[in-house]
């Protein structure tokens, strides 16, 4: 487990693709610079969507923590 | 006693469930042991593909447009009225003008996407749009008289009415200007909020090449995050700044928040058994077409078939039988490549569409599909 503090948490799970992303790229649009995002999905291509957006956008990918039948995504806004 | 349904929205499920139930229904409802309640907001019901043939002067709004009384069985008590409140609890609707509450047994909401320009700074100034009638028109009468300069063409945010149709705005907007012998004066730029150019992994492998083809930029992780009408620039989230002529936009979208203080799910959206598309948080209430959040595209189509489900679905739960009907994601869809050629897909939630090769004849289904459309409308088709 992180011990990661959050602000929000985005539960994408069950979402199809691009959903997850796009769920937190809408709360990340509406957070403050240095909040952090916690996002949950369990679609397997959010393992490659999130990391390359969140290094596009310049915001930090904190951490990604597996869980047994979904990740979570923890993403600091610049 | 008598089971009341209620449809909330006369779109195209709406529209379409409501004939589907007076059909199947036609004994129950002869006997007075049903009623089937149809409520929208509009007297008239909008096709709304129509929309992105009127900048290209090809349609006229009025094309797409047809009095809900005559699409509508007289089997069904048409409503026109804005529903103000949903108590999933009691199964009573309020209406708006202090009308009196109406108790349902069945509610089905098919209330549709509606647009949110405002999300984004500049965008209702600076940019068109051919996602509503008066986008539409405005777009129309600037693209026109339009010959020279940058052309973009910025997907706003996912999910959205017919995700093929920016394609097809590009597509068409591309073969248009060469029609025309303007193609070399405008540079098109297409931005799309994602790593691909469509959300479908197998569409946007199909459209990509054909936009490198065709010479249409392209714009990826392009979340706009702010317009300036007066500069002419969009910027991105991600830090890229455009400049345009001329900007047509693909709106955020949003549903109706009687749905989120229903408790019925976030941003307007229901939270569905994506097969039975019951609502997750209540009791006797279906949602259907863009309201029904269950992944699958906005489109017509989807509405069409999620219809029949709910329609047979309905039927047998007033017959006292187990409702078995389920949805497979089925999706049905013509997207134009060109002003006189068209791609097709067929998918549903276990096989992926792909797209077949361009041809002329597949643009004439579309667009005789969008003259028999009103069949379908009415549940003949």
């Amino acid at each position: 487990m992180t011990d990661i503090d959050h602000d929000e948490t985005v539960d994408a799970r069950g979402a199809a693709c691009p959903g997850p992303l796009m769920d937190l790229i809408g709360t990340v649009r509406s957070s403050e610079s240095g909040d952090v995002i916690r996002l949950l999905s369990d679609n397997e291509q959010s393992l490659t969507d999130v990391p390359e957006w969140a290094e596009k956008a310049g915001n930090e990918l904190l951490a990604v923590e597996e869980f047994d039948d979904y990740n979570a995504f923890y993403v600091e806004k610049a | 006693m008598t089971e009341h349904v209620v449809i909330i929205g006369g779109g195209t499920g709406g529209t379409v469930l409501a004939n589907d139930l007076a059909d199947r229904l036609e004994p129950e409802l002869d006997a007075g042991d049903v009623r089937v309640t149809l409520v929208n907001d509009d007297s008239e019901h909008v096709y709304k593909p129509v929309w992105l043939y009127v900048p290209f002067g090809q349609r006229e709004p009025d094309d797409g447009r047809r009095p809900l009384d005559d699409l509508v069985d007289d089997a069904v008590d048409l409503r026109i009225d804005r529903v103000t409140g949903i108590d999933t609890e009691s199964q009573r609707l309020r209406f708006s003008g202090g009308a009196p509450p109406v108790g349902y047994d069945y509610l089905v909401l098919a209330t549709g996407s509606t647009l949110e320009p405002d999300q984004i700074p500049g965008l209702a100034e600076g940019g068109y749009n051919f996602y509503s009638e008066s986008g539409a028109t405005d777009l129309r009468d600037e693209f026109l008289e339009f010959t020279e300069g940058e052309l973009v063409l910025s997907v706003i945010g996912t999910p959205h009415m017919c995700p093929a149709a920016p394609l097809e705005f590009v597509f068409m907007a591309d073969d248009w200007l060469r029609e025309r012998g303007l193609r070399e004066a405008v540079d098109i730029t297409y931005t799309y909020p994602i790593q691909r150019v469509h959300g479908n992994p197998h569409i946007a492998e199909w459209a990509r090449p054909l936009m490198e083809e065709r010479d249409i930029q392209v714009e990826t992780f392009f979340n706009a995050e702010s317009i300036d009408p007066e500069a002419e620039t969009i910027t991105s989230m991600e830090g890229t700044e455009l400049d345009y002529d001329l900007l047509v936009t693909i709106p955020p979208h949003g549903g109706v928040d009687l749905i989120e203080e229903a408790g019925l799910g976030d941003d307007g959206w229901v939270d569905v058994d994506k097969h039975t598309l019951e609502a997750e948080a209540a009791e006797n209430v279906y949602a259907l077409g863009d309201t029904a959040d269950t992944g699958v595209p906005n489109a017509g189509s989807v509405a069409h078939y999620q219809a029949g489900v709910v329609g047979q679905r309905l039927a047998s739960e007033i017959r006292g039988r187990p409702a078995t009907a389920t949805y497979d994601g089925k999706t049905l869809c013509f997207i134009e490549t060109g002003m006189d050629a068209a791609s097709f897909v067929e998918f549903d939630y276990e096989n992926p569409p792909s797209p077949a090769p361009p041809s002329e004849k597949l643009h004439w289904s579309k667009l005789a599909y969008n003259e028999s459309y009103w069949l379908t409308a009415r549940g003949l088709l």
